[in-house]
């Protein structure tokens, strides 16, 4: 199968995935950090749990190989301060980038000034980078996964991973349940 | 879905890249994308087409389900150029944080959280704390603009 078709067939599944849990909403989106709705939390977590014991099994199975799978290329101060800039923006803005496409896609106008938005402080970022370059070019630790810089088997860290997203969902629905007799 | 991705592309998924391709590319900046050209979520072309699934998917979606809408999200208290503008502002912010940290929700947060790589639990443990602070620190019209 042609890889680009394989790209537009996996964007359409995302597209509606995303439109279907709800995610184009920005109002969903939103409340999941005035903790009233973790939608978002909990479709997050279980794509990262599913995506993560699947990649374990089918290596297993001999499916997969791990190995040839990209993992992207850890710097820590700028992913850091990134991570920081880009959840007050998401805040702000009320979609990230993927969901900003979705809503925009089902005809939120606000939507769509994000993703304005987002092209713009690229190019402001692309602009600045001779400023920015220091931070964008610090503490490069390269490929590194958690099991590594913890110094544990990769299973333990997956089980870990696991038993923290369980016990995340149930405070999840706690804290909702709260949020409703509010 | 992510899990899909892995098996039949080998890669995991990525929004903001085709963004910073697109942008890159239409004003001849190589520098816009940064130099994330070995990131897990796939080459410039690769995104582009992923994303344009995306917008595809998300209409479909959407129009199936009756929830296509042309509109300005926005709360009873928010007039709709400010909640434009706010919207507009929080994306230059992404625009900026999804590069300099090499990635986004979906490049960063999902494909290096499923693969435990370090700098996606960084880059989504940041994420979450620079969003909870606004959240509850933020100005107050900020907070209701979808209320």
């Amino acid at each position: 199968m042609s890889p680009l078709l394989v790209a537009f067939g996996i964007g359409v599944a995302f597209g509606a995935v995303l439109e279907r849990a709800g995610l184009g909403d920005a109002r969903k989106l939103t409340a999941q950090f005035r903790l009233t709705d973790l939608t978002v939390f909990k479709v997050m977590f279980t794509a990262i749990v599913t995506a993560m014991l699947g990649l374990v099994w089918l290596e297993r199975l001999g499916v997969v190989d791990t190995a040839r799978l990209a993992i992207s290329p850890t710097w820590l101060l700028p992913q850091a301060v990134g991570g920081l800039v880009f959840g007050v923006g998401f805040v702000a803005g009320g979609y990230c980038p993927g969901t900003s496409c979705v809503a925009a896609a089902a005809g939120r106008l606000d939507a769509l000034a994000t993703l304005g938005g987002i092209a713009l402080g690229t190019l402001l970022f692309g602009a600045a980078l001779p400023l920015l370059e220091p931070l964008y070019r610090a503490t490069p630790l390269g490929t590194v996964t958690l099991p590594e810089v913890f110094g544990f088997a990769r299973g333990t860290v997956v089980l870990a991973v696991v038993v923290a997203a369980l016990a995340a969902f149930a405070a999840a629905g706690r804290i909702e349940r709260r949020a409703e007799r509010r | 879905m992510l899990l899909l991705a892995f098996v039949l592309a080998g890669r995991g998924l990525g929004v903001s890249g085709a963004v910073a391709y697109a942008v890159a590319y239409a004003v001849g900046m190589r520098g816009a994308a940064g130099d994330d050209g070995g990131s897990a979520a796939g080459t410039g072309t690769w995104l582009l087409v992923e994303v344009a699934g995306l917008l595809v998917g998300g209409a479909l979606s959407a129009a199936a389900a009756g929830r296509w809408r042309g509109a300005v999200e926005r709360g009873a208290a928010t007039g709709a150029r400010a909640r434009l503008l706010t919207a507009l502002g929080g994306g230059v912010l992404m625009g900026v944080g999804a590069r300099l940290a090499r990635g986004c929700t979906s490049g960063q947060a999902l494909t290096g959280g499923a693969q435990l790589s370090a700098g996606g639990w960084t880059f989504m443990l940041a994420l979450f704390a620079g969003a909870y602070l606004v959240a509850f620190l933020g100005p107050r019209r900020l907070r209701r603009q979808l209320a």
